[in-house]
């Protein structure tokens, strides 16, 4: 992409091909022989990582399109028929759920890095404008695909969103409902995200191509903001920068498996394991972690229009960012004060992130201000003020002085800026379920031998857990998305077929129609599922006081609670992902029969210590000696709701043991491989000093 | 890369690259594997396609009826004496695909066809008691089958498939 290429093959058949379609040549001269500045470091590794990312998004997405229904009634349930039943499809789902995340962690860094270094200065100003339209592309991706599982949060946030568009004069409602494609979100809406969605990812691999070209025409910036002057400043791409780069993947991979296999649900919303429902909105709303700084922002202005402007502006001013710093010297190494600024310009993005997570509510409206005052400050006032008053160091002479200079004393910022830069991140993600259910009881954390890496499910309570809910729940709650067979699943309660199939028969299935035409009863089959005890939601609310029970498949994991900071981050490192369990447990248990003074119950509701606002429509389930087990545990409401939680928790995720094994063996053979790719990355290196 | 250092320690350099490169290889293999699986029939496919049971007794002599499993048409022909004659007294060895018609169908049930209804020329469904054969008749390139379902005429290379089924009693079978 920089001039036509020296490249010359001696095969024959690769000359006959190069001299019709010069496409090796082009490979040749971009990716091997390019030259590249001697002196980039692990940061400059991310554009590496970002084209994995990627790759990775859209052959996952292309995958599990194969498997999902863009259908409002549908889409929520192939979401978990892709997880439950498709091979792999749990690893699928995670890789691609997490892939967005971990992509939009690598793009952030990849721009602040662009930010420190000046890499839009001149002669890259058209090289970083493609960035941040890939970053606007990403942004509409990410929030279209975030909508597709239509669960509770993808729902709201596609209204809370497509609203932002109804703040323009005149024409905003008529684009909301263009946008729509009804009169509120709905079937149309899903639709058209799913095409898009699918559509978006390769426009951004086209401006990808278009990025890389602008790269390769101007050259790579460096730590030092000094263009290469001599072939000593440079290495050829390949080997060097290569193997350097795959080095970094390897290491980001040790992070993205941490998710994939250990922590699915950290960064996501247990609200949206919850289907959409059009006629409740969550408590709070609360985008994916990487729209917050954008979505404090929002909020924090009181006018509808200029929120939506101040959001949109946030982004669209890197876009002038080269003509707001004008300052010659590049890299903020050299620029004392630039360097400072930047700092304080990163925290109060980790800020904003953190406040977006929020309720907008007393003190963090005034601090959402004063921070987005300081976001803007920082393009508008700091960077053009700087450009005129600033005396920077001296830069180097060249790249190969600047590599000369500081042979040795380059890891340590590295390492502390990465640990300070996934401290914030935790943040981030901590504060997304900050926002949650404030002035509950905390439900005690209980022992469960699922929790942690190795985590299995202890098959006996399993079983007991199916019995409490076959004597006791399925009289008011469905289990829609188990089928019978599910129950000889490997890693499952452990019965046999023959089981499974025995106790499939016990249950009466409706069928038909039949060559009459009439519908019939028939015996369940392995395939069947487990039938609801309600054949509609009015027929369960008629029956339950007006109150609907919920279908408990994924209650344990729709289910949640506050942990708090510094918790939440210790959370990460512990592989603490047992809110829903403690908190359906503790449910169970936390029945009284009076309430405390001073408060008053609605006709109908119960005292629940630790139900959201106390009031649960629910009467007490479970009684000591309601169930009797074979094993001779006891007949105690404690154990019931250890042996019925633990249940459930495998209802909701029926594959965890394959997900952990997995988890095991692929940071095994995660960690060799990044220790021989940095001996490799070693021996390669050695000789370029 | 320089060919100095490569002389120094040829034997270390060259284990650790190609450690590196086969480490890769495997890695991406394994990873490739989830991709090409997630293909296959997922579990309630599996599940659904569960043997079936029919009961034979509203199928009266000469009628043949259609029934789905695993999403294919399967035809039970309740033949009548003319045809399992018919299909007895042709010359197995003048037949492209030999095979006799007492092992097409099951001991002591000789009146009862269970065949795939899919040609096996190119997969669309024949027409039962249709072509020259009083069998079944494929209107998409005319291969022509007879009352064994054995193929007779045109261009499918073998006879309809029998698929595993059972007698459950004299009027019941399972298929699958």
């Amino acid at each position: 992409m920089s001039g036509p290429s020296d490249y010359q093959p001696s095969n024959p058949v690769l000359k006959w091909i190069e001299r019709r379609l010069p496409i090796i040549g082009l490979v040749h001269s971009s990716f091997v022989a390019y030259p590249t500045p001697r002196n980039l470091n692990y940061w400059w590794t991310f554009g590496a990582i970002l084209s994995l990312m990627l790759a990775l998004q859209i052959v996952t997405g292309v995958v599990l399109a194969m498997h999902y229904t863009p259908e409002a009634t549908m889409a929520f349930k192939s979401v978990e028929s892709i997880v439950r039943d498709v091979n792999y499809g749990w690893l699928l789902r995670n890789m691609h759920a997490a892939g967005a995340s971990m992509f939009f962690f690598a793009v952030y860094i990849h721009m602040f890095r662009g930010l420190y270094y000046g890499s839009y200065k001149e002669p890259r100003e058209i090289l970083w404008i493609l960035g941040v339209i890939i970053y606007l592309l990403m942004m509409a991706t990410g929030f279209m695909g975030y909508v597709l599982p239509w669960g509770q949060m993808s729902f709201w946030g596609a209204t809370v969103i497509t609203n932002l568009f109804s703040a323009i004069p005149y024409v905003g409602e008529s684009i909301v409902t263009l946008l729509w494609g009804g009169y509120a979100v709905g079937n149309p809406t899903l639709n058209r995200f799913f095409s898009l969605h699918y559509l978006l990812p390769f426009v951004i691999a086209g401006v990808v191509v278009l990025h890389v070209w602008a790269l390769h025409v101007a050259g790579q910036n460096n730590p030092a903001g000094v263009e290469p002057k001599t072939a000593k400043d440079t290495v050829a791409f390949t080997p060097y920068a290569t193997i350097k780069d795959l080095f970094g993947v390897s290491c980001f991979l040790l992070f993205f498996a941490w998710f994939i296999f250990y922590m699915p649900n950290y960064l996501g919303d247990p609200e949206n394991y919850i289907p959409a429902n059009p006629g409740v909105t969550p408590a709070h709303i609360v985008p994916e972690w990487y729209y917050l700084p954008f979505y404090a922002i929002l909020r924090s202005i009181p006018n509808k229009l200029a929120g939506v402007i101040a959001m949109f502006s946030a982004i669209l001013i890197l876009a002038f960012l080269p003509w707001l710093d004008t300052a010659k010297t590049k890299s903020s190494k050299y620029r004392p004060l630039a360097k400072q600024f930047f700092w304080i310009f990163v925290v109060v993005c980790v800020l904003l992130g953190w406040l977006g997570g929020k309720p907008p509510e007393g003190i963090y409206v005034i601090a959402g201000r004063i921070l987005t005052f300081s976001y803007f400050a920082y393009f508008l006032i700091v960077l053009p003020l700087l450009s005129r008053i600033e005396t920077p160091r001296p830069v180097p002479n060249s790249i190969a002085d600047d590599v000369l200079a500081k042979t040795g004393s380059k890891a340590t910022p590295m390492v502390s800026t990465v640990i300070a830069l996934m401290v914030a991140g935790a943040l981030f993600a901590g504060s997304a379920q900050n926002a949650r259910a404030e002035q509950q009881e905390v439900p005690p954390s209980q022992k469960w031998s699922f929790a942690g890496p190795f985590g299995k499910f202890d098959r006996g309570s399993l079983q007991r857990g199916l019995k409490v809910y076959k004597e006791v729940c399925s009289a008011c709650h469905g289990l829609s998305y188990i089928a019978f067979r599910n129950l000889a699943d490997p890693g499952g309660p452990g019965y046999s077929t023959a089981q499974a199939a025995a106790f499939a028969s016990d249950y009466k299935v409706k069928d038909g129609p039949n060559d009459q035409g009439e519908m019939f009863e028939r015996p369940g089959r392995p395939a069947d599922y487990f039938p609801s005890p309600f054949p509609n939601e009015q027929a369960a609310r008629v029956a339950n006081g007006g109150a609907l029970p919920p279908d408990l498949s994924l209650i344990a994991k729709a289910r949640s609670y506050e942990r708090g900071f510094p918790q939440f981050v210790i959370d990460f490192f512990t592989q603490f992902q047992e809110q829903g369990p403690n908190y359906v447990d503790a449910l169970l248990q936390g029945y009284e029969e009076k309430p405390p003074a001073g408060v008053s119950l609605p006709e109908g509701s119960y005292y629940n210590k630790y139900f959201p606002g106390h009031a649960i429509k629910m009467p007490k389930p479970l009684n000591d000696g309601q169930v009797t087990f074979d094993d001779g545990s006891p007949a105690t409401v404690a154990q019931y709701a250890k042996d019925v939680t633990t249940f459930l928790m495998w209802a909701a995720e029926p594959h965890m043991e394959a997900r952990k094994r997995l988890g095991l063996q692929v940071f095994v053979f995660l960690i060799l491989f990044a220790g021989l790719m940095y001996f490799t990355k070693k021996k390669v290196w050695a000789e370029a000093h | 890369m320089t060919t100095a250092s490569s002389a120094d320690h040829p034997t270390r350099r060259d284990f650790l690259f190609v450690a590196t490169g086969a480490a890769a290889a495997v890695g991406g293999a394994a990873t490739l594997w989830p991709f090409v699986s997630q293909m296959n029939p997922d579990a309630s496919t599996i599940a659904a396609g569960a043997p079936i049971e029919v009961d034979l007794t509203p199928i009266a002599e000469g009628q043949d009826i259609k029934v789905f499993w695993r999403g294919k048409p399967i035809y039970i022909s309740h033949r009548t004496k003319k045809q399992i004659d018919e299909a007895r007294s042709v010359p197995v060895s003048s037949l492209p695909d030999p095979q006799t018609d007492q092992a097409r169908v099951k001991p002591g049930h000789d009146q009862w066809l269970v065949v795939v209804g899919i040609c096996t020329h190119l997969g669309c469904i024949p027409i039962a008691h249709e072509g020259n054969y009083d069998g079944f008749f494929c209107p998409c390139h005319g291969s022509q089958y007879d009352t064994s379902g054995r193929i007779r005429q045109g261009p499918a290379p073998t006879n309809l498939a029998v698929p595993p089924y059972q007698f459950v009693s004299d009027s019941k079978i399972q298929i699958g």
